[in-house]
């Protein structure tokens, strides 16, 4: 894995020193531009490397079916995985400035519109492990944040993320990474929203709005910079070291298509001009589950065949953000009227994200 | 010592009981684990992000997979 020494430089960290203010951080701070320069360095030559392994050490012709396909493969193998090792460690850095708790202190009686748009964005920044889902939404309501600013949180968290931003830039580039990125917080904001105006609060489980949690003595960890970036480097090792087969598998699927598949294959399916196409889309993605990484290999193959950009990019969406495993966890404290609520407002935004792009692109 | 780890139970959940577990052993205490993943029972600590340890109904860590030598401190106090 060529791309995850890149940060070695990063690695060979001092050990543990006591929370030294300045000195330390203008050490990591000098650690840090390194570590970037030298990936930087790496990063720019890729192209150049790829080229002399497919043409001059292969010796595949340039232009020809396939040596395109393996200078793709090789060429778009490192460049992604270095890529994501780079935003996972700083997203790493970033969250530990977050926690769950100190989200809900700043959601916390706040007015709903900014809380929802503040929620949609803290979902990206703070760090918290999809099976405490549950606990997180007692968490926040029994704080008094209100439900739909909590509801805006939770459909953010797993749906706008840095996996797939990344994946999506290094695919299929930086519009359709903004795209997502802009319409899954548009989503996230507007489904909370909505259902905060519809007044749900009876929806949720009676346990839990009877609940009265003794304000916890949770321990504010000081954290020196030393222990940020390990929490890049933990996060570095948990999420590249998960994904990475899913990037490989998704580019030698790329390079496949880009070599070979004539185009327009899924058109007739999944093009623009099947209407139905979008909500058949939703329908088939709610239920299913799949991380980020898992899912944008698929995008990339129906694009490449012609699928239209609005019909995948709900298809995703719907697979990230809803599932039926979480739709049967999340049952344990909402009834079934607001779970129906909250699938069908989500699924009505996603599929109105479609509709959107495929007439507009 | 009354040791718990709550957690709905996903891997990092699991994975922080097994640290609690081997930190015991090497303390060479006597403490009894539980692994609480009833979601009302974690409410009612006050908790809401998982995996947390509760020790002697102190709260010591949340949200995250506390690392042996920080188990082991918690164990000496």
């Amino acid at each position: 894995m060529q791309p995850i020494t890149t940060i070695q430089p990063l690695q060979a960290a001092p050990p543990p020193a006591p929370p030294l203010a300045t000195g330390t951080k203008l050490r990591y701070l000098l650690i840090g531009l390194v570590g970037v320069g030298l990936w930087y360095a790496i990063y720019s030559q890729l192209h150049r490397l790829a080229e002399l392994l497919a043409f001059s050490l292969l010796g595949l012709k340039p232009g020809s079916h396939l040596g395109e396909a393996v200078l793709f493969f090789f060429y778009d193998t490192p460049k992604v995985l270095m890529l994501l090792t780079l935003i996972v460690f700083a997203v790493g850095i970033l969250r530990s400035f977050f926690t769950p708790e100190r989200t809900r202190k700043i959601l916390a009686g706040k007015r709903e519109s900014i809380g929802n748009v503040l929620a949609a964005l803290l979902g990206i920044v703070t760090p918290f492990c999809s099976c405490s889902a549950v606990p997180l939404f007692i968490g926040f309501v029994t704080a008094g944040v209100p439900l739909g600013v909590t509801f805006s949180f939770l459909i953010s968290a797993p749906m706008v993320n840095e996996i797939a931003i990344v994946l999506l830039y290094g695919l299929l580039g930086w519009k359709v990474a903004a795209i997502y990125l802009g319409t899954g917080l548009l989503i996230a904001i507007v489904a909370g929203w909505t259902i905060g105006r519809l007044h749900m609060e009876h929806g949720i489980e009676d346990w839990v709005r009877d609940m009265h949690i003794n304000a916890a003595h949770i321990p504010d960890e000081k954290l020196t910079w030393n222990d940020r970036f390990n929490h890049g480097k933990t996060a570095v090792r948990d999420i590249v070291g998960k994904v990475w087969i899913y990037v490989v598998a998704g580019i030698a699927v790329g390079a496949g298509i880009h070599g070979f598949v004539p185009e327009g294959f899924m058109a007739s399916i999944m093009g623009k001009d099947a209407w139905w196409s979008v909500p058949v889309a939703v329908v088939i993605g709610i239920p299913m589950y799949s991380n980020a990484a898992g899912i944008v290999p698929v995008v990339e193959a129906l694009l490449g065949k012609g699928a239209a950009l609005g019909t995948v990019l709900a298809f995703m969406m719907s697979v990230i953000a809803l599932s039926l495993p979480e739709i049967v966890i999340l049952r344990k404290v909402l009834k079934p009227r607001l779970i129906a609520v909250f699938i069908g407002v989500v699924g009505t935004g996603i599929m109105l994200v479609g509709y959107l792009f495929n007439s507009i692109i | 010592m009354e040791i718990k780890v709550l957690g709905p139970g996903c891997a990092k959940c699991s994975e922080a009981e097994k640290i609690m577990r081997t930190a015991v052993e090497e303390a060479g205490i006597t403490a009894t684990i539980d692994k609480i993943s009833d979601f009302q029972e974690i409410a009612k600590h006050g908790v809401f992000s998982t995996p947390a340890v509760v020790i002697d109904g102190q709260i010591k860590c949340v949200g995250k997979v506390p690392s042996k030598a920080e188990a082991l401190a918690w164990l000496k106090k």
